[in-house]
């Protein structure tokens, strides 16, 4: 496999990652919200702060491995994504130093305040909504360069039925994802209440990420043909995803296995981004940036490869010590500790 | 309103910086504080010590947290703001840049662990332990993200080919002549502006009431690490100007208002310039400038005026040069003088005249960081990387760049006033020795005053 080939399928792996783990806590902050103003909150926050607290930070990191692994390896990224990107890409900063700091304001500070809680819910949706956007850019079409000048089509994109059936996808995957998450959470931590009510979450909100799944399909193949034809071909990646889904669907309606659920879901998601993404290949933006003339020297492509195993070395134990502290630790999780 | 996008691109990045950088310093020096009064808690079996530590780490959440923002902010700039910049020499710095988020990683992970494990383990020391990756972590990731800001200065490890960075080495680019001098003086003063910091906490404290045994072991373990990394802030300073004197002439000649080459050159401070560019009311230490920049009081210093004009540096960074040392021999003298103060058994070492200076070393430690930090920055002006690329060939070409900057601008409004009250609500309605009896009842009454 050539350097390249290995450099983006890491960073697809690492926004995997952040995929799933960002969609836990961004949909943890709206059903905390939720539960708030609809009374509730004594079930669920409790659940929510247990998980939450210890990883917070580690979640942005996943993000920011991606971008910088990005420019990295594509450095002609910067050239387009960076202009085409100033106004979107800062208010999604924005959105994310508001709940992030928020979030820490809220929990550490002493006082409780309705207006972080708030901003931490809504910023949840915006956020998954805003990056999102990205990977409709991706597509070719909105990104348009002329005479060395580099500009993003607005109004192109908010008329564009692909990009709102994207963003309509992030946001209902993200509480699909969390609710699926907090089920299992709920259930090792043995809190009934808690586990009825987001198991009902779970449940509801699998119908549109379906839903939203198909038309977002539908809207690629108007918008871009080559991609759709390259994601027909590996069509046996898409039926195994629907093939989990339905797996934690009957799990979840069964009420048993949570945990077995809730891996059926992230390989569901694995299984079709990783389809979305190989049929994406081999551009990086279509059709300025592709991942051969697009990449970094070949010196600098290995020296991050090597740097990326070394990084990985430290991570994965220190990932399974902070997940067996935290998460499969039976006592932490119902609150004994 | 015909805004200059290269001007507020410019604007943007300090704005960002100079915010980022006060949360960056507290992360990186912050962690190593609270791992030394656990350590010393643990080990003498004395509950004030970790008492210190945990409410340190607890503040120091609220920090992070805003340091995360602002970091992520800072990571994404760099390529919304100058997208030619990084186009072109993240062939080159991507490694560190690379690195650098790893480190982050790490750091994080271990944090979170750090700050829900108080009362887990049996042993106090396996806690303890929780705490040097986060030390190591914030160390490394200055030291990485220290290596991009030298090759910037000092850009190694490449070749040019039609325009182009070729031959790509790595890490011959990130162990540039600039990295160990900048590494060395980014860590020292880190650790000791947060020294300061929570020195002047404590000084406070005891200036506002009845100086307890809590504020008093606080202070005289702040301001003994003060003093230590004030003395090793100096050494790497003067490494630093010797550095300069060998690779970047101009921007010691531009600080040092030094315009031609001379035998023998005196060091300014302070003063201004004339209309013929003259220094007025100057303090003139005679052949010091030579000594500084070469070890040696009768060596050539190289003056301003053998670069042309439009490479030069803007001669206003003198004052930060200026501000910055001064305040660094400041640290230096104050934290010396509470040692021995402390060391003769007549004098008070808790005096209010040193108390207060104490307390006025923790802002000026932080005014220091920003100075020298921009002293740094525009001294290598024109250049974004030194004698390849100017910062108007780098920013952005989007006509948006204006609104951005007051979009951020109002940002960091909120996230600095909040941070603030939430630091204040969450230390004045829960003084530490309230909290002391409550988790160690066995502590004798009185200690609480």
């Amino acid at each position: 496999m050539s350097y390249e080939m290995i450099g983006i399928t890491v960073l697809w792996i690492f926004l995997y990652g952040y995929l799933i783990v960002a969609s836990v806590d961004f949909g943890a902050g709206f059903y905390a919200y939720y539960a708030k103003i609809t009374k509730k909150d004594h079930v669920m926050n409790q659940l929510i702060s247990r998980y939450l607290s210890p990883v917070w930070e580690v979640t942005n990191v996943f993000f920011v491995f991606f971008f910088v692994g990005v420019v990295g390896f594509f450095p002609d990224t910067a050239h387009y994504y960076g202009t085409a990107l100033l106004v979107p890409g800062s208010i999604a900063i924005i959105l994310l130093a508001i709940r992030g700091s928020f979030y820490a304001f809220e929990n550490y500070g002493s006082k409780k305040s309705n207006v972080y809680m708030f901003l931490y819910g809504a910023t949840g949706l915006l956020i998954p909504a805003s990056l999102s956007m990205a990977l409709t850019l991706s597509e070719g079409g909105f990104i348009v360069e002329e005479n060395g000048v580099v500009s993003l089509k607005y109004f192109k994109l908010f008329t564009n039925p692909y990009s709102w059936s994207v963003v309509f996808l992030a946001i209902v995957s993200v509480l699909f994802i969390s609710a699926t998450f907090l089920t299992f959470y709920a259930a090792r931590a043995n809190d009934r209440p808690a586990l009825t009510l987001v198991r009902k979450y779970a449940l509801f909100w699998s119908v549109p990420t379906i839903i939203a799944s198909l038309t977002a399909f539908i809207a690629l193949s108007q918008h871009n043909q080559r991609h759709y034809e390259a994601m027909l071909d590996l069509w046996w990646m898409f039926g195994l995803s629907v093939g989990f889904f339905l797996i934690a669907m009957a799990l979840l309606y069964q009420g048993k296995h949570y945990g077995l659920a809730f891996i059926s879901v992230m390989f569901q998601f694995f299984f079709a981004f990783f389809g979305y993404g190989a049929g994406h290949l081999p551009y990086i933006l279509d059709p300025y940036i592709t991942i051969t003339e697009g990449a970094t020297h070949q010196s600098m492509g290995f020296a991050l490869i090597v740097a990326f195993i070394a990084g990985l070395c430290l991570l994965i134990p220190s990932l399974i010590l902070l997940m067996r502290l935290f998460l499969f630790d039976a006592d932490y999780v119902k609150g004994k500790r | 309103m015909n805004v200059d996008p290269v001007l507020m691109s410019r604007l943007i990045t300090t704005m960002t910086l100079g915010f980022h950088i006060i949360f960056a310093t507290l992360g990186v020096g912050i962690p190593l504080m609270i791992s030394i009064a656990e350590f010393i808690g643990v080990k003498k079996k004395d509950p004030h010590y970790r008492m210190l530590a945990r409410r340190w780490a607890r503040g120091f959440v609220i920090t992070v947290a805003v340091g995360v923002v602002t970091g992520t902010a800072i990571g994404l700039q760099l390529s919304l703001v100058w997208p030619e910049f990084m186009q072109v020499a993240g062939n080159v710095i991507s490694l560190p840049l690379f690195m650098e988020v790893f480190a982050f990683f790490f750091e994080a992970i271990f944090l979170g662990m750090y700050l829900y494990t108080w009362d887990r383990f049996k042993k106090p020391f396996t806690h303890w332990l929780l705490s040097l990756p986060v030390v190591i972590g914030g160390g490394l990731s200055a030291i990485f993200i220290t290596t991009v800001n030298a090759f910037m200065n000092t850009p190694e490890g490449f070749t040019m080919a039609n325009g182009a960075f070729a031959a790509v080495n790595p890490i011959t680019a990130m162990f540039n002549p600039a990295t160990p001098s900048k590494v060395f003086h980014v860590l020292t003063s880190a650790y000791v502006t947060c020294a300061a910091i929570l020195a002047a906490i404590s000084a406070f404290m005891m200036l506002r009431k009845k100086a307890s045994d809590y504020h008093k072991k606080a202070l005289k373990l702040t301001v003994t690490v003060t003093f230590i990394f004030a003395s090793l802030t100096a050494i790497a300073g003067d490494l630093s100007a010797k550095f300069l004197a060998e690779h970047q002439s101009e921007k010691l000649a531009a600080a040092e208002w030094h315009f031609e080459t001379e035998k023998g050159a005196d060091l300014i401070m302070f003063g201004w310039l004339d209309e013929q560019n003259e220094p007025r009311y100057e303090f003139r230490f005679p052949k010091l400038l030579s000594f500084l920049a070469h070890s040696d009081f009768n060596s050539e210093v190289t003056g301003l005026e053998e670069f042309p004009e439009e490479v030069r540096p803007p001669l206003w960074i003198h004052y930060m040069f200026d501000l910055m040392t001064a305040i660094g021999i400041f640290l230096l003298a104050v934290s010396m003088l509470y040692l021995i103060f402390s060391k003769v058994k007549k004098w008070n070492e808790h005096n209010k005249g040193l108390l207060i200076l104490i307390f006025l070393s923790g802002p000026l430690a932080f005014l220091a960081i920003e100075f020298g930090w921009i002293l740094a920055e525009e001294g290598r002006q024109p250049w974004i990387i030194r004698g390849y690329m100017t910062v108007e060939e780098a920013a952005t070409s989007s006509p948006y760049i204006g609104l951005m900057f007051w979009l951020f601008l109002g940002l960091y409004i909120v996230l600095g006033t909040l941070c603030t009250v939430t630091l204040r609500k969450m230390f004045r309605s829960n003084p530490a020795e309230e909290e002391l009896e409550k988790l160690y009842p066995t502590i004798e009454k009185g200690d609480d005053s």
